[in-house]
C-alpha cells in the first residue's frame, strides 16, 4: 500500500507529464504484479464501488477522532474531500504494516460490503490504526468509492508500453474492458497486459471493444484545413457515443467509457450483424421524423438498466454508424478514412436490404462545394437536432484516444446558447477547489405575480435555473471567490448567498421544458463564458429570455 | 467588560490604559510590534517597540524608523501597564507581549510556533490571566510532522533532483521560513543559491549570531554546479526569466497550507512540504493551556472554530476581528488586491501580482 500511496502522491503533486511517466514506470516495473494489476486498474479509470456508506464512514471515523460533530464538519469544508479529512483528523497510527495493495483491496476492503455496521466498525478502526496519513486517503477513498487519479489512460498505457517493450497502441488494446468491473485485475492479467505480441491475441479478445478514436476541438476557421475534398464531413450528433461489437454471434454494445450497456438497448442487442463486426457510431432516440429526439429522451433510456415494453416504444433508439472498425474479424483502423467510408456504407446497406433493420442508421456525409456553403449548411443545425459538424481527415487512420499522429478527427461545432445571468448562490469546489468558492448558481430575472395571477406591479424576483462550475480561469475565480466573501448574506453549511452583484454570460448546449426545476426549465451542459463586466444586475436576462430559446430553431 | 486592558479600535488592537497599540494596521503614535512580518509590522507609527533580537528586521524592512528594542523579559513601564515581550518562537524578534496592570495580566500572542527550531528563541508559556491567540491553523486537520522530519524529506528531495542533474527551486517566504529551511538543509549535497531577496535577510540573521549554511548568489556558482543546487527564493520569483535560467529544475512549497490536497495542487508545484512557523491544533491547544488563563480572545484565522471549542472546555472565549488576515485566513481565499498581507500568502499560482506585499510575508 506504502508504495502505491507514494506513486499516488507523486502523480497528485505534480503537474509534469514528464514526472508523472517517470513515477509510474518506475512504480509497474517494481511493484509485485497482482499489485500492479490493481494499480492498473484504477490508474485506468476504474471505481470500484462504495463497499461502505458515507454516513457511516463519517461516522466512526468522528468516534475514533473524538471530535465533535461539528468540529468534523468544520474541518471538511475547509478540506473539500471526505476521505482527506478523515485521513488527516485521526491520531497516527499504531500498528503500521507493510500489506500490499492487492490484498488490501480483496482482502480488506471487499469484505466490507454488505457487512453489518458492527463489523464494518471493528475492521475501519483496525485498518485506520495501521496506515500513515498518506495510505488512510487512499484507502478511505478506496472504501467510500470516489477514487479519481489525475493522470490519463494514455499516459498509463505509455508507462506500460516503456516497461514492456510493447506498442503503446498494443497496450491501450489489452487495456479495453480492464475497467469496467466484469474482470478482476489478478496478476496473469497483468502479464498478460505487457506480454509479447501473440498470433491468438485477437481470438482472445472476445467482446472487447477498440480504443475510441476521439475529435479535437476546431477552433480556428475551417478554410484554414485546406482542400475540401480532403475532408470528410458529417453531422455532429448530440447522443451517446458506442460501439456495437458482433463476435461469436453475439452482440456487445460499449459505450465511451468502456461500460457494457448492451442490456440498456435491447433493440441494439437484437440487431443481426456478421460474425466479426465492430461498428462506431452515436446511439440517439429517434422517432422517424427527419432529426432526432432532444437528448433529454435519450437521458431517459440511459438511466435504466431493464427497459419495460412501454418505454421501447415511446422511446425508440438508433445506432447512427459512422465508422467501421472490424470486418470478417480483421482490424480495419490502419485503412484510411474513406476506404473504411466505403466498406460502411456497403454493409449497412446490405444489412437494410436483407432485414430492413431501421434502428441502424447509417450517418449521412454532408456535401457541399466550398467551406463558405458548408457554414451555411452547418447554420442549419439546431433545427436538425445535431450539435455542429465533424470534420474528418479522409485519410485519417482510426487513432487511440484523443491523437493526431495518425490523421485527425475535428469537432465543428456551433456556438452554444446564452444567456446573461445573476450569481446568487456559491458553495466551495472539491479537490483542487477546496475552500474555494468555485460552484455557482444563477439566476435570471422573472415578474412577481400577484394572488390573482395578474403581474405584481413590475416587480422582479431572480430565479436560478442553472449551476456552473466551469469556464473561469484561476485568476478569474480567486476575484469571484473574494467578491463572494465580502458580498456574502447568509452562510447554509457550505454554501453562501451572496449580494446580487456579479452578472455572467452562461452558454449551454440544449434546453427543455422541466416542471422539476423552480425556473420550469432545464438546460444542458451550463458553463460560464466570460464575466460582464459591462452590465449591471438589472440588465441580466429575463426568465421570459430563456424560454424564447425553447422554441428558437 | 468596560475594563478591558485590551481593545479592537479601527487602527489596531490597542491597550486601554498603556494607550498605546499592538501591531496596528494604521499609523499610530505608540506601536508595540510583535515582529516583522509585513502585515505586523507596518510603516508610518511615530515610535516602535519591538524585540531586541528583531530590531535589525524592522529596520531592514521599514526603513528609518524611531525604535526602541526591549531584551526578552525585561520589564519597561508605560502609563502605569509594565510591558515586556516574550520569545514567540514565530520568526527572528518575534515576541509575545505581556501587560500588567493594576494585578491584572494580558497576553498578546501575535504569531508563534510551539516547536523550537535553530533560527529563533524557543516559544515561551507566559501565565496571565487574558490570553490573546492567533488561530492561523485553528482546525484539527492541522498537525504538524516533527521538523526534523520534513527536513529529512527536503534534503531526500533536493539530493534524487541532484543525483538526475537538476537543480531544485524550494519556494517561500524571504523572512522566517527561508532561514529555518536553511537551517535544516544538508549543504553537502550541493550548493545552496538564494534569491536576493532571501540573501538580505539571511544576512540579518547571521548578524544576530543565528547559524545558517554557507549560501551563495547565482551569479557566483558554475553553470554545471547549478544543476547540483537547491534555489531558495520567494514565491513571487515563480516564473520569472531569474528562476528560469535553472532549466528543467524540480520545483516545491513549504508552507502550512501544504497540508491539505486541494491547495498542494493549486500551487501546482512538483512537492509540497508541510512546515509552518505557526502553532498547529495541539500546539495551540498546548499554548493556551500553559498560559492558565481563563479567557481567551482568538484573532485572525479560525476564529469562530476556535471560540467554540474553547467554550466547550470552559474558557471564557471571544473573537476579536483583525486585519491580520481574512476571516477565515485559508490561502485558498486568494489574497484579495486590498487585503492586508496574509501571514503565508495564498497559494495560487496567477495570485503573486495580485498579492502585494503578501508573497515575502
Amino acid at each position: 500500500m506504502r508504495d502505491f500511496a507514494l506513486l499516488y502522491a507523486e502523480l497528485d503533486d505534480t503537474t509534469s507529464t514528464t514526472r508523472k511517466l517517470a513515477a509510474l514506470e518506475n512504480y509497474f516495473s517494481t511493484a509485485a504484479p497482482a499489485d500492479a494489476a490493481w494499480a492498473v486498474y484504477f490508474l485506468a479509470g476504474g471505481k470500484p464501488r462504495q463497499a461502505v456508506p458515507t454516513k457511516l464512514l463519517r461516522q466512526f471515523a468522528i468516534e475514533y477522532s473524538g471530535l465533535d460533530d461539528w468540529l468534523f464538519d468544520e474541518c471538511y469544508h475547509a478540506v473539500g474531500d471526505l476521505a482527506e479529512t478523515i485521513a488527516l483528523i485521526l491520531p497516527p497510527p499504531a500498528q503500521p504494516n507493510e500489506i500490499g495493495l492487492a490484498d488490501w483491496i480483496e482482502l480488506g476492503i471487499a469484505p466490507l460490503r454488505g457487512a453489518d455496521p458492527d463489523s464494518v466498525r471493528t475492521a475501519l478502526l483496525l485498518y485506520w490504526d495501521q496506515l500513515d496519513t498518506r495510505e488512510r486517503f487512499l484507502l478511505t477513498k478506496l472504501i467510500g468509492g470516489g477514487f479519481r487519479v489525475g493522470v490519463s489512460r494514455l499516459l498509463v498505457t505509455r508507462a506500460l508500453s516503456a516497461i514492456s517493450g510493447q506498442d503503446s497502441k498494443l497496450i491501450a488494446q489489452r487495456l479495453m474492458g480492464w475497467t469496467d468491473g466484469s474482470v478482476r485485475p489478478t496478476a496473469a492479467g497483468f502479464a498478460q497486459l505487457i506480454a509479447e505480441h501473440s498470433e491468438e491475441e485477437h481470438a482472445q479478445r472476445g467482446g472487447q471493444p477498440y480504443p475510441f478514436f476521439l475529435a479535437h476541438q476546431l477552433d480556428r476557421e475551417p478554410a484554414t484545413l485546406g482542400d475540401l475534398s480532403r475532408w470528410q464531413v458529417e453531422w455532429k450528433y448530440d447522443g451517446m457515443r458506442a460501439q456495437l461489437v458482433s463476435r461469436d454471434g453475439r452482440n456487445w454494445l460499449w459505450s465511451r467509457g468502456e461500460e457494457l450497456i448492451t442490456e440498456r438497448f435491447p433493440e441494439l442487442a437484437v440487431l443481426r450483424l456478421p460474425d466479426g463486426v465492430v461498428l462506431d457510431g452515436e446511439i440517439l432516440v429517434w422517432h422517424g421524423g427527419a432529426a432526432p429526439a432532444p437528448f433529454a429522451d435519450l437521458q431517459k433510456r440511459i438511466g435504466r438498466k431493464t427497459v419495460s415494453a412501454r418505454l421501447l416504444g415511446e422511446l425508440p433508439v438508433v445506432l447512427v454508424a459512422y465508422d467501421l472498425l472490424e470486418y470478417e474479424g480483421r482490424d480495419l483502423r490502419a485503412l484510411p478514412q474513406s476506404e473504411r467510408r466505403a466498406m460502411l456504407e456497403e454493409l449497412v446497406a446490405s444489412l437494410q436490404a436483407q432485414q430492413g433493420a431501421p434502428q441502424l442508421r447509417l450517418a449521412p456525409v454532408v456535401q457541399a462545394d466550398s467551406w463558405e456553403q458548408l457554414a451555411e449548411i452547418r447554420a442549419e443545425s439546431r433545427a436538425r437536432g445535431v450539435e455542429g459538424m465533424m470534420v474528418k481527415a479522409v485519410d485519417a487512420q482510426y487513432g487511440v484516444g484523443r491523437t493526431k499522429n495518425v490523421g485527425t478527427w475535428w469537432k465543428w461545432k456551433i456556438d452554444p446558447y446564452s444567456i446573461d445571468a445573476v450569481l446568487i448562490y456559491a458553495q466551495a469546489g472539491h479537490g483542487r477547489r477546496a475552500s474555494l468558492y468555485t460552484d455557482y448558481t444563477f439566476a435570471v430575472w422573472d415578474d412577481v405575480r400577484d394572488e390573482e395571477g395578474g403581474e405584481g406591479g413590475g416587480q422582479r424576483k431572480l430565479v436560478p435555473f442553472a449551476k456552473a462550475y466551469s469556464g473561469l480561469t484561476d485568476a478569474e475565480i480567486a476575484k469571484v471567490d473574494h467578491a463572494i466573501r465580502r458580498t456574502t448574506i447568509e452562510k447554509f453549511g457550505p454554501v453562501r448567498s451572496v449580494t446580487p452583484s456579479m452578472v455572467f454570460e452562461i452558454g449551454f448546449e440544449g434546453i427543455a421544458s422541466s416542471p422539476r426545476h423552480k425556473s420550469g426549465i432545464a438546460v444542458r451542459f451550463p458553463r460560464i463564458l466570460r464575466q460582464r463586466h459591462d452590465k449591471t444586475v438589472e440588465q441580466a436576462d429575463t426568465l421570459d429570455a430563456l424560454k424564447n430559446l425553447l422554441v428558437a430553431p | 467588560m468596560t475594563s478591558d486592558m485590551v481593545v479592537v479600535r479601527k487602527e489596531g488592537l490597542y491597550c486601554v490604559p498603556g494607550q498605546f497599540y499592538i501591531d496596528p494596521w494604521r499609523p499610530v503614535e505608540r506601536a508595540v510590534i510583535t515582529h516583522a512580518h509585513g502585515d505586523h509590522a507596518r510603516g508610518g507609527h511615530q515610535h516602535y517597540l519591538a524585540a531586541t533580537p528583531g530590531v535589525g528586521v524592522l529596520r531592514s524592512r521599514l526603513g528609518p524608523i524611531h525604535i526602541d528594542g526591549l531584551a526578552y523579559g525585561e520589564t519597561v513601564v508605560h502609563n502605569g501597564v509594565t510591558i515586556s515581550l516574550h520569545p514567540a518562537g514565530h520568526v527572528l524578534g518575534s515576541a509575545q507581549v505581556r501587560m500588567a496592570y493594576r494585578g491584572e495580566v494580558w497576553v498578546a500572542s501575535g504569531d508563534y510556533k510551539v516547536e523550537a527550531d535553530s533560527t529563533c528563541a524557543a516559544f515561551e508559556p507566559v501565565r496571565c490571566d487574558t490570553f490573546i491567540t492567533e488561530s492561523t491553523f485553528g482546525l484539527p486537520i492541522y498537525r504538524w510532522q516533527p521538523q526534523q522530519e520534513v527536513y529529512d524529506d527536503i534534503n531526500a528531495w533536493w539530493r534524487a533532483n541532484a543525483d538526475q542533474g537538476r537543480a531544485s527551486v524550494m519556494q517561500c517566504y524571504s523572512f522566517g521560513k527561508a532561514q529555518r529551511i536553511l537551517s535544516g538543509l544538508d549543504p553537502d549535497i550541493g550548493p545552496i543559491i538564494c534569491h536576493g531577496a532571501v540573501q538580505t535577510l539571511n544576512q540579518v540573521y547571521r548578524d544576530s549570531g543565528v547559524w545558517l549554511p554557507p549560501t551563495v548568489m547565482v551569479a557566483d556558482v558554475e553553470k554545471d554546479a547549478i544543476k547540483r543546487s537547491l534555489v531558495i527564493a520567494p514565491p513571487a520569483a515563480a516564473g520569472s526569466p531569474w528562476v528560469k535560467r535553472f532549466g528543467d529544475f524540480s520545483d516545491a512549497f513549504a508552507s502550512g497550507w501544504m497540508q491539505l490536497r486541494g491547495a498542494r495542487r493549486r500551487r501546482g508545484v512538483d512537492r509540497g512540504f508541510v512546515l509552518s512557523d505557526h502553532a498547529d491544533w495541539p500546539g495551540l491547544m498546548q499554548a493556551i493551556t500553559a498560559t492558565g488563563a481563563e479567557r481567551v480572545i482568538v484573532t485572525h484565522g479560525s476564529i469562530a472554530v476556535l471560540v467554540r471549542w474553547l467554550q466547550q472546555q470552559g474558557l471564557q472565549a471571544s473573537g476579536f476581528d483583525t486585519e491580520y488576515g481574512d476571516d477565515e485566513a485559508d490561502d485558498a481565499a486568494p489574497a484579495a488586491p486590498e487585503a492586508p498581507a496574509v501571514p503565508e500568502a495564498p497559494a495560487v499560482p496567477a495570485a503573486p501580482a495580485a498579492a502585494p506585499g503578501g508573497s515575502d510575508a
